[in-house]
């Protein structure tokens, strides 16, 4: 019944409702809903504009890493640096294959983001100051989305479900090499030190909004919950982040810039200070300190790259696609 | 369906239409010997070989693989979901394709 009022309240009689009760029914049975199965249009629209906003912030976030790789402090670094910005673009295709498979075309996407018409995560709207920006990242920010990714490991789509189980599988090593980093300096000269410290401050609270706003603002919950594309509310995975991140902080011997912070004994859970929640309303309408800096590059980039893009397309042109007749190609 | 207008129907995308960039090839990686490949994802490619050097730097960045197919998205033909009941309706009403369909008597063994 309540299927057949959204039905109506949406205006889409036209779907026969066994079509409906299937995706339903699948949904109820913990199923995963394959790309040629029939699926609710705001579905499909709900995963593409997600599933888009998550490639496009790997994509984006190349970009404050990337700002190190030239000067990263040896080359040690500097090769694990560029394995991760390399990971970050793999993550980015994976996840635009994903969606590609819900209907939409690469271009269409890349134009979404160059335009604005679709985000990326607003944490990568901020600078990268100083090389132990580069492990607070890591150990922060990847850690963050590493909460927050796993329970889509289990999501309903598919393709979606399947991406997110590679990428977490490939994120471990970037908290791991960010937090490594962040504890040489941590335990490296004063000034050092210092640099640790003041790169934890700015990015903990940028960190925190990763997981969104809080439950009861978030727009999209209730349906997303429904149709099993998300499994957690946002507040919750916001404090299993800081459950597991606030003991790793004492082992590195830096502080983490909240002094309400505080073990509940209760709750069992530590207890934070309130997020100012109108720095993440300003970055998402476009004035964080990078915002535009970030898009001209990404559309620099690519506008860059078509000669590349010609070039290959031409000489598809003369040689032809191989492989294509039949014979094996391994 | 030609290559120029692929359906990649491992992905499953009904509505996608060529990209000016290159064709959607489907990617299958064998895990190691002994294993037959799986369908892993897609990478955008002008021709065969690109594809395949694409999806060894997308999806073997780790060992994942030790052989790689990509096949053009249009090449692929797969059955509709639509009509998936009838079509494998056949297979459902032949329980006695089963071995636990027969009924053993009391006490023999590897059997």
């Amino acid at each position: 019944m309540a299927v057949m009022q959204e039905r109506v309240a949406q205006g889409r009689t036209d779907v026969p409702l066994d079509l409906e009760a299937g995706f339903e029914a699948l949904l109820a049975a913990d199923e995963r809903i394959e790309p040629r199965d029939w699926m609710p249009e705001a579905y499909r629209a709900t995963l593409i504009r997600q599933i888009a906003q998550h490639a496009h912030s790997e994509i984006i976030g190349m970009q404050p890493e990337g700002n190190w790789l030239t000067r990263a402090p040896s080359l040690r670094r500097k090769a694990i640096l560029l394995a991760k910005v390399q990971d970050e673009a793999g993550h980015g295709l994976y996840l635009y294959s994903a969606a590609e498979t819900l209907g939409v075309t690469r271009e269409e996407l890349l134009d979404a983001l160059h335009n604005g018409r679709q985000r990326y995560s607003s944490i990568f709207n901020y600078p990268t100051l100083t090389w132990a920006d580069v492990g607070a990242i890591g150990w922060l920010v990847d850690g963050a989305a590493i909460v927050n990714q796993i329970p889509l490991t289990r999501c309903s789509y598919g393709p979606y479900a399947r991406a997110m189980v590679r990428i977490c599988k490939e994120e471990s090593f970037h908290q791991r090499q960010g937090y490594e980093s962040l504890y040489t300096l941590a335990h490296g000269t004063p000034e050092q030190h210092a640099m640790a410290q003041d790169a934890v401050d700015r990015w903990w609270w940028p960190s925190l909004m990763m997981f969104g706003p809080p439950d009861s603002a978030s727009a999209h919950t209730a349906r997303s919950t429904h149709w099993k594309i998300k499994r957690h509310g946002n507040d919750e995975l916001r404090q299993r982040f800081v459950d597991l991140t606030v003991p790793q902080a004492e082992v590195l011997g830096l502080t983490l810039p909240d002094p309400r912070l505080a073990w509940n004994a209760e709750t069992g859970h530590y207890d934070c200070g309130p997020i100012d929640w109108s720095e993440f309303e300003a970055v998402l309408a476009g004035n964080g300190p990078c915002n535009r800096q970030r898009i001209a590059r990404r559309v620099s980039a690519h506008e860059d790259g078509a000669w590349v893009r010609a070039a290959a397309a031409a000489y598809a042109e003369k040689h032809g696609h191989r492989g294509e007749d039949g014979r094996e190609i391994e | 369906m030609s290559a120029a207008d692929p359906t990649p129907a491992a992905s499953g995308a009904a509505r996608t239409s060529a990209a000016p960039a290159g064709t959607v090839w489907e990617v299958f990686v064998r895990p190691r010997r002994g294993l037959s490949h799986q369908h892993v994802g897609s990478v955008h490619a002008a021709d065969a070989q690109l594809a395949l050097r694409r999806a060894r730097d997308l999806y073997t960045r780790r060992g994942e693989g030790v052989s790689i197919w990509v096949v053009p998205g249009g090449a692929i033909s797969a059955t509709s979901p639509d009509e998936k009941d009838p079509y494998f309706a056949p297979a459902a009403d032949k329980t006695y394709r089963h071995p636990t369909f027969y009924q053993l008597p009391e006490g023999v063994k590897n059997l």
